[in-house]
This record gives structure tokens, C-alpha cells and sequence, in this order.
């Protein structure tokens, strides 16, 4: 079984519940992996004793009626994780131990998994190379001097490079669904409040939203159908009964309407992703889906709009990081507000501190109605624009990005250039709607490239199943070699 | 009752100043729980044991409404007879404090809970109308302690998110006075609902104070200074008499008011300013995207609306009526709830109107010396009402009414048993009374010869025998019948 860690998350499950491996031996394996992978630094921590001893207990006990026993996973290092530290990817919590768990781990834990460690992340989530982490950048398995995306770049450079059988991200703007497509993996961002935010470090509140990466579409259905579920500790849960995404998986999408919008044809979009589209439409019409011409006009509106609501939602959620309870704390400063000046400065980095700015703005007096709540109208006209459109298509198609991977350090002092690598992906957390990047090919050089699954809320299902049988006619394949073991 | 004229001025060389008062009154609702979190809203625990993730504000903390909360400030937004939204947004209010974990205060800014309503005051000229500009729901925050440590200050979370109704009034208020009567009015209709204790020592209620100051019959507002943060009726009334004058000693010189933020020193008893408008926080005040708006079903307002008891302004006209009470004995007897209950209690067992002046005179003179209230009071509504009695049937007369109202202090004791036990019954048996003033006069012969030749003020004296005699048991009515049938005989 030298390979298991090659597989998919639901065929390891059948060896696992078929007795063909046992949950120690799996999360050996998985160790192994890990410690040959520290040159990808995609992780902040790892919990191998506890992930052995998880095994062990799973081994002498199975259950195996659990959507995900004996399964070691790590996650995001977003999600607070009792008794283990949880730093965000930031120095201002780098000594940071929760003494609870966030609902979605909480949730997956009670599907049969455990902890195997916490994945490195941009700080705060802020970021779309996963540079901007404290704890140093993570590394692409598709190529050493590439950037895994971000903000979840330890999640799918891990996933990618067979570290863990599956993951959690978080997704704010593209956040998911970005480095599921530099890295060739399947990453959903589900519907605003379909998974609870609680305990898990805030960004945006009004968009942030966890969701699964994973190898394929089926393995998504089950982590999705895992980790979901209405959570009375967070406001913005939807209360609605649990679906069973991966009973209900089917792979017909026969008349199925796909929108194809034409404000996601960008001015300057490389050739190849314009043919990936292509390649992608023909893969749906084949299967006998019906591809019509939509327009989302205030598509063009949604980067400027995210920039200033996620900024602004940011620069208050930050702002309990003051050093007082818990976390990093200055030791220099002669008064309360010097010690908060020190720490923050300290102990925040670049982008941060810069969104922070820029939040801070677009809230003061004489700004507020000019950007923010102008912003806030945007955002209902792009939500609006999705409605219209969904009452004419099951479905949008798009590219999940504007190109593939980009090089270490090759945006870094260019923020816009960076930002506006989330151009295909925020609208959906403007909207609050599910989008599923999928791997449909590669580039010229060999690196992945993804196509975007966008569809109605709480229509998880549809765009699952339609990635579904997209992804079984595609043809896809993962080219990594493992060279850094 | 006569009324008397409104005459709170300051007087100055250039004309009579009005002076021209609004309340921000903070009001800890009265609930189990914290606005958005489970923790105890208990007083007076040891610091930082009444907190919780959310109230410390640790990462990925959600705040969840506490729907007793929302129905507390419905309730009392009803009981200002103001408008309840059914459409309500929590902002935050952000700025960084150490006391303040979240970084930000959860409040309304926009769109409160409660809008416009008003509220009536019993003045001596009358009666006035305040109106109410709106109530908002908002977390209060916790509390730094500097002086426990020379060179650090500590932090008491205890209080840290517990539920305040911000209640503002129009700048309707005139007087200190006023004042006094609108924040016991607001208490009273707050113990009322049961949606604020109104315990001014523990600080769940307090106000910030904004006063102005214009030459009477002036339209236009002056420049107005807000006094933070101020716990005591007196205190208040102080810092409005303070600021008051020395806003009107500015004008006087011609000099300008800024408009600033200012603190009352209790022990020097005057304000001092505390940070100007130029130096003002800018909150950055947006909607708190962790809260969902609050939308509230018309239902839910009627039920709240039927449940409600009655208040302090519908009991008062219904004591009118009902117990034939003028307006001053009602208006006590109805300012808090549970002297209305005591008085109600009372009335049914005895008789009504003599009830009330017992109770507002000698009762409330006793708790008043005592420092009771009426719900501590030694004497149960039960036992007053049978002295009431006592006294309305002629089996005890005033005075000694007193004498048995003091061992019913002492001894928490039922009059009759008193009265019985230490015979204090009034003599009202016209014969033996008759006989007792025969006695008397037998006895001074030369004092009725003077008062039959005209030295009328004798009278007196002949009562005082009468009373002497019976140790103070006679009925004082039949005594002067009688003495006055016999005398003339």
C-alpha cells in the first residue's frame, strides 16, 4: 500500500471500511509524506502524536458507518482547533491556543476524521500566493519556484503534493477556489451560511465561508456533506435540513442550462485560458447541456466593491488583536496606547496592516457614504445580476482564474496586479453564492488550470453534479512529480 | 392645588437665560443573560468570572441575540408609548479601549429598536410632556481599574457585553428638577415593566447629560457641552446647575460655548472638559455583518403589548377614580410599583382615603427614618389596613393610633392584639364617660364657675382632665359632647 496517499479520499474510505488498510497505517503513510515535504512549508504545526493516537483508538474501535472514518485531515490553520495553536498565518497569534473548536472541524471530527496538522495560510487569509504568511511562503508542488495561490496555498499545495487526503479552506474572495486551480485540485466555496463561520478567525464576515478542497468531485460531496449544517452559535447559519451530497451525486446533466457570461472575457485574459473555456463548454454541450449567452453587467464593479467591503469588514474584525487578552504583545511603550501601537505594529505584516488602511478609510466620517456604502449598493446590483440570470440557467461556466500559478515573488510589490487575480471569484462572495473550481487542463508550461462551477444558493448539489460528469469527460490528470522528497 | 409658576432662570446682564436640558439615559435591561452571549449579568461577582469567549472577544468568536433582550426594550419602548420598529440594525461603534475587547461596541445607530415616544411629569405647574427621540439597544463595556496598581491598570470584563436600552430624549428638559422627575418617572416605568432594576449604586442607571443655555424667549439652541457618563440624580442636578452657570458667565462675558465633552469632578462639584468636537472619536459606525437585522413580528409587539401591566400614569387616574385619591396622593402612591401595591392591599381592607394619609404620612416617615422601603417594611399592608380600621371605627382615636403604629414597628405586631393587650380601646361608652366629666367637675368646682362666667379657654382644660383620667382612651369627639352638655347644665 506504498501508494494509498495517491488516492482519492473516497477510494482510501473503501480501503479503510474493507479492512485494506488500517487508520494507523493511513496516517503513517501520511506522516512519511509530510516530513519528506518540509521544503513546501505548507505546514504551521502538526499533531502526529495525537493523529497516531486518533488512529489507534479509530483502529481498536472502527465505526465505520462515519462519512469519514479513520481519516486524518489537516486543515487551514484559519480554523480554531481546541488546545492546538492557531496562528492564521500571523505573527500577532503566533503563540495562540484555543480551548475551543470551530463548528466546521468540530463537525468533521464527529464524521470519523482527526487532526493531522494546521496548514499555512496567508495572513489573516489576506492574500492570493499564500506570501504574506509569517510563517514564510508555501511552495507548489507543480513547480518549486511557483506560488500554491492563496489564501488556502498550504491546503492545496499539501493536497496536491499527497500530504493529506483532503482539506478545508476558506474562501473571502477566491480564497478556495484560486488554489484549487494553481494546483489541479477540486476546491468548493458553498453558499454564504451553508457552514458555520464559528471558530473559525474572521476575515470578512459577510463573506468569508469554509469549504472542502479535495482530489475529486465525489471526495468534495463528502467533506461538504461533513463539514455543512446549521450552527445556532452563528447568525448568519441557514437553517435548513442536511443533504446528502455524495449519495446524491449523479453524473446525468442532460438539458441542463449553462450560462456563459461575457463580461468574464477579460481584455488582456491569455489565449489559453479563452481555450480552456472553450474546451470546457464543449465537454457540457457533449454531455448534452444547453450553453446560452448571459451578461452579468456589474461584473466589472466587483473588485473595486470587494476591495472596499472586505477591507472595511477587516479593519474592525482585526481589531480585538490589541495585545491585552491573548496573543503576541508588545513589551515596549509607556502607555495603553503605545503598547497597542507596538504590538499591532509588530505584530501585524504588510498586507495586513495595508487593508486595515484601506478599511479604516472607507469607514471614516465624509468617506463612508462615498465608498462603503456605495459598495454596498454595487454588491446588490451584482446579486441581482445572478438572479436574473438564474432564472434562465441552471449554472454560469467560467474560468476559475485569470491565469495559471505565477512565480514566488513575482506580484509581491505589485498589490493590484495581485488583487486582480480574484476577478472571476469575487463576485460569487459578493453574491453569496456556491462556485466550484474545478482542474480542466494544463498550460503550455504544464501547470493546472481551472474552469468556475457558479450556481443558485444552497444549489450545491447541481454544480456538484454537473462538476461531476464534467470531470469523468475531461480527462484531467495531475502531472506532479513528487521532487522535493 | 394651586399651581405654582415655572421659575428655574439665570439671571444675567443681558436678559433671563433658560437653560435647556437632554437625557442619554443608559438603562441595564434587566435579564438573565448578556446581549449576545450566555454568560450571568449577576452583580457583584469577583472580576472577570462572569465572562465568556464573546464578551472577551477571543478569535472566531460569533455574537448571537439575546431575544429577552429584544423583548425588554420592546417592553419598554411600549412603555414610553413610542414607535417599536419592526426593522432594526446592530452597527458597530468602533475604537479601541482596553476595556473594550472586541475593539468595537455593538449598538444601533441608524435604525434603533424604539423610535419617538414621550413621557409625562407630575411638575408643581403642571403637567409636562417629554419627548423621547428614540431607544437603542447596545453592549456596555467592562470596567478599567487604574488604581489597584502603580504602573498598570487592570481590566473587568464582568460587565463586558451585558444588554443597556440607551434611552434619548428631546431637549425638552428645563430644570434640574425636571430632571430629577424625569429619570424617577423613566425608573418608575422601567421597575414597572421589570425591564431595568434602576439600581443607580451598581450603575444600571446612569446618564450623559447635554445642556445648553439661551436667553429666554430665544428660538434658536445655544451651543451645547455633553457631561458623561453621570450616576447620580444629585449629581446630575449639580453638574447642570455647574455647567449652566458657567455657560451663561461665557455668554455674559462675550465670550463663545464650544461644543465638547465634558466630565463631572463630584468632589470639586464642578465639569471639566474632556476632549473637544475637532477631537471627537470617529466611530466609523457600519452594520455588524456577524448580526443579521433584527425583524420583528407585529405579533410579537401585540402580545408584548397585551402583557404588559399596568403603568404608573393609568394607575394614578384609575387611584383617582377608583379610591377617590386627589392627584398629589396618587401621584406618590403610584411612583413606584410596589407602594401601589402596598397602598392597594391597604385600601381594600380599610378605608381608602384615611389609608393614603397614613401611609403618606406616618409610614413612609418611619421607612424614611429607617432607610427602609416599602418592600422591607416592618409593617405588613395586612396589619396597617386593621389600624386604618381601628382608627376609621372609632376603637382607637389618633393619638393613640400613633402609640399602637410604634409598637407595630418595634414588635412587627397585629393592632388588635396591641390595642387588647395593653387596653388601649377608646372610651366611647357615652355613661361611663358621663360619669368619669362628672367626676372631674365635681372636683373643680371653682374652674366650671370661671367658665360659665365666660373664661371659655377652660374648655381645654377640662378635656385635658378627661384624657388624664383615661389615660388617654377617651373618645375625643364624645368627650367634647358631653363636657359641652354638662357644662352648659
Amino acid at each position: 500500500m506504498s501508494n494509498i496517499t495517491n488516492q482519492s479520499l473516497s477510494e482510501i474510505l473503501k480501503s479503510i471500511k474493507s479492512k485494506k488498510i488500517s487508520s494507523l497505517e493511513l496516517t503513517q503513510a501520511y506522516i512519511k509524506n509530510i516530513e519528506n515535504a518540509k521544503k513546501l512549508n505548507s505546514f504551521v504545526t502538526t499533531t502526529f502524536d495525537q493523529a497516531l493516537e486518533n488512529a489507534k483508538k479509530f483502529d481498536n474501535k472502527p465505526n465505520n458507518e462515519q462519512l469519514l472514518s479513520g481519516v486524518p485531515l489537516a486543515v487551514k490553520d484559519l480554523f480554531c482547533t481546541e488546545n492546538v495553536k492557531t496562528t492564521a498565518g500571523s505573527n500577532i497569534l503566533n503563540n495562540f491556543i484555543p480551548s475551543y473548536e470551530s463548528t466546521v472541524t468540530k463537525n468533521l471530527w464527529k464524521n470519523g476524521a482527526f487532526l493531522l496538522g494546521k496548514l499555512n495560510c496567508d495572513e489573516f487569509a489576506m492574500g492570493s500566493s499564500n506570501e504574506t504568511s509569517f510563517f514564510g511562503n508555501v511552495i507548489n508542488p507543480v513547480g518549486d519556484h511557483l506560488v500554491p495561490g492563496g489564501s488556502s496555498g498550504g491546503s492545496s499545495s499539501a493536497l496536491a503534493a499527497d500530504l493529506t487526503p483532503a482539506t478545508i479552506g476558506t474562501d473571502t474572495g477566491g480564497s478556495i477556489r484560486q488554489p484549487a486551480s494553481f494546483t489541479g485540485t477540486v476546491g468548493l466555496k458553498p453558499t454564504y451560511g451553508l457552514c458555520s463561520r464559528w471558530g473559525i478567525v474572521a476575515f470578512a464576515s459577510s463573506l468569508d465561508q469554509a469549504g472542502p478542497m479535495t482530489k475529486t468531485v465525489n471526495d468534495c460531496s463528502i467533506m461538504l456533506e461533513a463539514m455543512s449544517g446549521f450552527d445556532e452559535k452563528d447568525s448568519t447559519s441557514i437553517n435548513k435540513k442536511k443533504e446528502t451530497y455524495s449519495k446524491n451525486l449523479k453524473d446525468n446533466i442532460k438539458g441542463l442550462k449553462i450560462g456563459i457570461p461575457k463580461e468574464y472575457r477579460v481584455d488582456n485574459m491569455p489565449k489559453e485560458i479563452d481555450e480552456l473555456w472553450e474546451k470546457g463548454k464543449k465537454i457540457l454541450k457533449d454531455l448534452g447541456a444547453q450553453l446560452i449567452d448571459i451578461s452579468l453587467p456589474h461584473t466589472k464593479y466587483a473588485l473595486p466593491t470587494y476591495y472596499i467591503v472586505a477591507p472595511a469588514e477587516a479593519s474592525s474584525n482585526l481589531a480585538r488583536y490589541d495585545g491585552v487578552r491573548y496573543g503576541y504583545r508588545s513589551q515596549k511603550g509607556k502607555d495603553l496606547i503605545e503598547m497597542y501601537e507596538n504590538t499591532r505594529s509588530e505584530g501585524f505584516g504588510d498586507e495586513v496592516k495595508r487593508r486595515i488602511l484601506i478599511g479604516t478609510y472607507v469607514l471614516s466620517s465624509g468617506y463612508y457614504d462615498a465608498y462603503y456604502l456605495k459598495a454596498q449598493k454595487v454588491r446588490q446590483l451584482i446579486k441581482k445580476d445572478f438572479d436574473d440570470s438564474f432564472t434562465k440557467v441552471d449554472a454560469i461556466l467560467t474560468p476559475s482564474t485569470p491565469s495559471s500559478a505565477f512565480k514566488i515573488g513575482e506580484k509581491t510589490n505589485d498589490p493590484v496586479s495581485m488583487y486582480l487575480n480574484d476577478i472571476f471569484t469575487v463576485p460569487v462572495n459578493l453574491a453569496g453564492l456556491p462556485a466550484l473550481s474545478l482542474p480542466a487542463g494544463l498550460d503550455k508550461k504544464g501547470y493546472p488550470l481551472g474552469l468556475q462551477l457558479i450556481g443558485k444558493a444552497l444549489d450545491e448539489q447541481k454544480i456538484l453534479n454537473i462538476g461531476y460528469a464534467f470531470e469523468k469527460n475531461c480527462g484531467y490528470k495531475n502531472e506532479i512529480k513528487k521532487w522535493w522528497s | 392645588m394651586s399651581k405654582e409658576k415655572f421659575d428655574y432662570f439665570i439671571n444675567g446682564e443681558k436678559g433671563k437665560y433658560e437653560v435647556v436640558i437632554g437625557l442619554e439615559v443608559h438603562a441595564q435591561v434587566l435579564s438573565n443573560s448578556k446581549l449576545f452571549s450566555g454568560s450571568s449579568t449577576k452583580f457583584g461577582a469577583d472580576p472577570n468570572k462572569q465572562v465568556s469567549l464573546i464578551d472577551s472577544a477571543f478569535p472566531g468568536m460569533l455574537p448571537v441575540i439575546n431575544e429577552e433582550c429584544v423583548k425588554q426594550a420592546v417592553r419598554t419602548g411600549l412603555g414610553l408609548n413610542a414607535k417599536i420598529n419592526n426593522y432594526s440594525v446592530f452597527d458597530r461603534k468602533n475604537y479601541f479601549y482596553a476595556d473594550l475587547p472586541q475593539g468595537y461596541q455593538i449598538s444601533q445607530y441608524k435604525n434603533p429598536i424604539v423610535g419617538e415616544g414621550k413621557v409625562l411629569l407630575d411638575m408643581p405647574y403642571g403637567s409636562k410632556e417629554i419627548g423621547i427621540e428614540r431607544l437603542h439597544l447596545e453592549q456596555d463595556a467592562g470596567k478599567s481599574i487604574h488604581d489597584m496598581d502603580p504602573s498598570s491598570t487592570y481590566v473587568d470584563l464582568n460587565r463586558s457585553g451585558i444588554a443597556l436600552m440607551e434611552i434619548v430624549s428631546k431637549p425638552d428638559l428645563r430644570s434640574p428638577d425636571e430632571v430629577n422627575v424625569y429619570i424617577k418617572k423613566l425608573r418608575s416605568i422601567m421597575r414597572y415593566l421589570g425591564t431595568c432594576d434602576g439600581n443607580m449604586q451598581e450603575g444600571s442607571l446612569r446618564a450623559d447629560v447635554n445642556v445648553s443655555v439661551r436667553l429666554a424667549g430665544d428660538k434658536k439652541f445655544g451651543t451645547r457641552c455633553e457631561i458623561k457618563n453621570v450616576n447620580s440624580i444629585k449629581f446630575m442636578q449639580m453638574a447642570i446647575e455647574y455647567e449652566a452657570n458657567r455657560q451663561v458667565e461665557l455668554l455674559e462675558e462675550g465670550k463663545q460655548i464650544d461644543q465638547e465633552t465634558r466630565l463631572f469632578d463630584t468632589k470639586k462639584n464642578e465639569t471639566r472638559s474632556m476632549r473637544s468636537k475637532e477631537d471627537a472619536h470617529d466611530y466609523r459606525y457600519f452594520p455588524d455583518p456577524d448580526l443579521l437585522p433584527l425583524k420583528l413580528e407585529q405579533k410579537l409587539i401585540e402580545d408584548l403589548k397585551k402583557s404588559l401591566p399596568e403603568l404608573p400614569d393609568n394607575k394614578k387616574e384609575r387611584f383617582i377614580q377608583e379610591y377617590g385619591l386627589n392627584s398629589y396622593e396618587a401621584n406618590v402612591l403610584v411612583s413606584e410599583k410596589e407602594i401601589s401595591d402596598y397602598y392597594e392591599e391597604v385600601a381594600k381592607l380599610s378605608d381608602k382615603k384615611l389609608a393614603a394619609t397614613w401611609m403618606m404620612g406616618d409610614l413612609f416617615a418611619m421607612l424614611n427614618n429607617k432607610g427602609l422601603n416599602i418592600s422591607n417594611s416592618p409593617i405588613s399592608a395586612k396589619n396597617f389596613a386593621e389600624l386604618v380600621q381601628s382608627i376609621k371605627s372609632g376603637e382607637i382615636s389618633g393619638r393613640i393610633a400613633k402609640e399602637v403604629f410604634e409598637i407595630m414597628v418595634e414588635s412587627g405586631d397585629n393592632p388588635k392584639k396591641i390595642i387588647e393587650s395593653k387596653g388601649m380601646k377608646q372610651q366611647s361608652d357615652p355613661k361611663k364617660l358621663e360619669k368619669m366629666i362628672n367626676e372631674i367637675l365635681s372636683k373643680n368646682k371653682d374652674k366650671v364657675d370661671q367658665y360659665k362666667a365666660g373664661k371659655e379657654k377652660l374648655f381645654g382644660f377640662f378635656v385635658g382632665q378627661v384624657m388624664k383620667l383615661s389615660g388617654g382612651k377617651a373618645n375625643p369627639q364624645l368627650t367634647n359632647e358631653i363636657l359641652k352638655k354638662l357644662l352648659k347644665g
